[in-house]
């Protein structure tokens, strides 16, 4: 147990993220790549990822106001923001953007409408709580050993 | 001194320090995959532009062993990144993709990708990629040794027909390259600059552009595949700087291709075979396959001298209808048989029709259908039968038309397994009846493109099918349709075409060889392009064949569109997909338009006169 207590807090935080399923085992990866050299690693990938979504977020926006919905430019647009969210683990957008593609595929265009807003929200919410993470993270200082998972 | 220590210790520590240049428009996962290579102590390149990424392979060709690459790319299609890099570099390309979707896995063989990861990325597939930079320059190696034993005999049959001289020379050329390349391999430490380039050579790596490889393919047209040694050709090219030995060690590969498409071929047949369609067409198109295998034994290199000498005619009319024969070649080879119904039936009109009839309906069948090459390969030897790539059903094969869903699918392992097929499906037309040498004649003329493929090798080699540059350039797309659906039963046989035919062959003139697949088989196929049925087999692109020894068993034919080239990529691990999906369809559909459009026998056989030659040696 750590007895440092902002630690504790930021192990129990990270914790939860990935027990209430904001994250999954591809952080663990980003974490696994963060070193001394590379000290800020996972937060560099986070906000990058934040970073450029943003312009996919907003290609999905424009492209679902104009009907009739263009489903494959959409598709197009989905898959791209998938792949990124994979890469930083974001489970729960991920699992959006899986349904999102379905109802493109399937041509349910009022489906593609409510899964992109509840994926917006899974998008805010973690972009919140990392936020959240990495700030307590740097308060508690650098880990004396590698992150691992839990 | 000091740069050759390290070069030496790059080379000794290898993979670490191994140089990859990864190519994602997406920054998040560009940093992941960065950081994620850096892990694995490999030298990384970043660029988030194809279009940067070419640039920066074609400044320099020895700076990158291997390449990673997006699949989505917004400024050039991952494939056809893919393609490229392949043909002018012949580097290994891995792909990467979010979307890890059979078809699209396919496509990426197809188009030669050397592995298909999906994203996220993890580091332990990544750990394992160096393995593709070692495979390549292995097989590299391994080829340019067999190939160097098999121009002995070449040498030694070739002194027949052609100058004595020159048979002298290639076998001494011959033994002084084995020399060169058992002691690249022993000391490459010693070689300087080049060492931690795997398929490294001693002097800088000549690339065979698409210009270079069509006068190259021509020169050995002119001369005829077993006459063509490289100083004759080197002559012929009139290119400066490049010298014999580039010439020479082109020609390896070349001959290892052709080598390695008659292998798929092979193993195409044989699935076809499985497929047991249309006995009564496999028969006739064994008599005539008879003589022609004949004669594609005449044609390739080491072949030809086997064949001559192994195989007479009636041998090979023997073993082609032997109930084995026939059970394997259950498929009738639609571009054996055709040659002589065309020719008898004025087939051209009718050929497009036919070819419409498979096409369209089934994916498969285009791809089979698109290219016109019917190889036969003799069951020979090695082969687990003898397996005939029907090509297109020609005109008069009415047996072979009745199933053309199983044709095609029987076509489409059968090109999965064969390297081969991306190489049936244009040039391939070894004329081994008379009838067929018309044909042949005709096709020769129309410029079939040499395809190149070495067995067993990632280096990939190309057919550069052009009987008439438009029609290549549809059958090439078709082409790529079909490979594209070609689906391995067998597993696979999968080629992957090294990408070491830099160029991609020029759809015109360029001359279709048709090497012998002796690997693993060493079995002769007989390509018969049925001028009408496959004439369209003109690829718009080259398509280049690989063929990779290693996989003789599991090739997955991947069809890299360029001009003419029908490329193979072969999958070591033996893997299914067989690819080329996309480019074996489109080869097909330019194919059918081909024959529409021309009446005539689109491919002309390469090496045609070569081949009568040959025959009557």
């Amino acid at each position: 147990m750590e007895r440092n207590p902002l630690r504790r807090q930021l192990q129990i935080m990270r914790k939860s993220l990935f027990d209430q399923g904001y994250l999954d085992e591809q952080f663990v990866q980003l974490e696994e790549l963060q070193d001394d050299s590379n000290p800020n690693f996972v937060e560099e990938v986070v906000t990058l990822y934040y970073r450029d979504s943003a312009r996919l977020i907003l290609n999905l926006e424009q492209a679902l106001e104009r009907k009739p919905y263009n489903f494959n430019k959409l598709d197009a647009y989905m898959h791209q923001f998938k792949g990124s969210s994979s890469s930083i683990g974001a489970k729960k957008v991920k699992a959006e953007s899986t349904l999102f593609r379905e109802y493109c595929k399937s041509g349910n265009g009022e489906g593609c409408m409510r899964c992109f807003q509840q994926l917006k929200k899974e998008y805010a919410t973690l972009r919140k709580k990392l936020e959240a993470y990495f700030q307590l993270a740097r308060q508690a200082g650098p880990m004396e050993t590698a992150c691992r998972p839990k | 001194m000091t740069v050759e220590r390290i070069v030496s210790e790059r080379k000794d520590q290898f993979p670490v320090g191994m140089r990859v240049l990864a190519v994602d428009d997406d920054p998040t996962c560009l940093l992941l995959l960065e950081t994620l290579l850096r892990r694995c102590q490999y030298h990384v390149t970043t660029t988030s532009q194809a279009i940067t990424a070419l640039k920066m392979l074609r400044e320099n060709k020895n700076k990158f062993d291997l390449v990673i690459s997006d699949v989505h790319m917004p400024d050039m299609d991952g494939f056809k990144l893919l393609e490229l890099v392949g043909l002018e570099m012949d580097l290994p390309v891995i792909m990467l993709s979010a979307n890890g979707d059979t078809k699209l896995v396919m496509k990426g063989i197809t188009h030669g990708a050397c592995d298909y990861l999906l994203k996220p990325v993890r580091i332990e597939e990544l750990k394992n990629i160096w393995q593709h930079v070692v495979r390549r320059k292995k097989f590299d190696r391994k080829d340019r040794n067999n190939s160097d034993s098999q121009d002995k005999p070449h040498a030694d049959s070739g002194g027949e027909a052609a100058g004595i001289g020159n048979a002298d020379n290639n076998v001494k050329v011959n033994k002084k390259r084995k020399d060169q390349n058992e002691d690249e391999d022993e000391d490459r430490d010693e070689d300087g600059h080049d060492n931690d380039d795997p398929s490294t050579q001693k002097k800088p790596r000549v690339v065979w552009s698409v210009e270079l490889h069509r006068k190259f393919v021509a020169a050995v047209n002119q001369l005829g595949i077993d006459k063509a040694v490289p100083k004759r050709i080197l002559e012929l090219m009139n290119v400066e700087k490049l010298t014999r030995e580039n010439v020479a060690s082109h020609l390896q590969k070349f001959r290892l291709y052709l080598k390695r498409i008659s292998c798929v071929a092979n193993q195409q047949a044989n699935m076809v075979a499985a497929l047991g369609t249309a006995d009564s067409s496999y028969l006739r198109m064994g008599s005539l396959n008879g003589l022609g295998n004949f004669h594609a034994l005449a044609g390739t290199d080491q072949f030809h001298n086997a064949a001559f000498r192994s195989f007479p005619p009636s041998g090979v009319l023997g073993r082609l209808n032997t109930p084995a024969g026939l059970g394997i070649r259950g498929l009738p080879s639609p571009g054996t048989i055709p040659l002589g119904h065309v020719q008898n039936s004025g087939h051209s009109s009718n050929d497009p029709s036919k070819l419409q009839s498979f096409i369209p309906g089934n994916h498969n069948a285009n791809i089979l259908q698109g290219m016109p090459m019917s190889l036969e390969l003799d069951q020979l030897q090695n082969n687990k039968g003898v397996s005939h790539i029907g090509e297109l059903p020609v005109a008069n094969s009415t047996s072979v038309f009745p199933v053309p869903g199983s044709l095609m699918d029987a076509r489409i392992t059968g090109f999965s397994n064969n390297p081969i097929l991306g190489v049936t499906s244009n040039s391939l037309m070894l004329e081994g009846s008379s009838q067929q040498t018309a044909l042949h004649a005709r096709n020769l003329r129309d410029g079939v493109s040499a395809i190149g493929f070495q067995n067993g090798n990632t280096l990939s080699d190309f057919a550069s099918i052009d009987p008439v540059s438009h029609q290549l350039r549809d059958s090439k797309a078709d082409l790529q349709g079909q490979a594209a659906s070609i689906n391995c039963n067998a597993g696979q046989i999968m080629t992957r075409v090294p990408q070491e035919w830099n160029s991609s062959i020029p759809a015109n003139g360029a001359m279709i060889q048709l090497d012998q697949c002796l690997d693993q088989n060493n079995s002769i196929f007989h390509r018969t392009m049925d001028s009408d049925s496959m004439g369209p087999l003109n690829f718009g692109d080259p398509l280049s064949i690989k063929h990779s020894e290693a996989n003789n068993s599991a090739m997955e034919p991947s069809v890299i569109g360029k001009e003419g080239y029908l490329m193979y990529q072969s999958r070591t691990q033996g893997n299914h997909i067989p690819d080329n999906i996309g480019s074996l369809e489109d080869l097909a559909s330019a194919m059918m338009k081909q024959d529409q459009d021309n009446g005539k026998p689109t491919y002309g056989s390469f090496g045609h006169n070569s081949y009568s030659h040959r025959t009557c040696i």
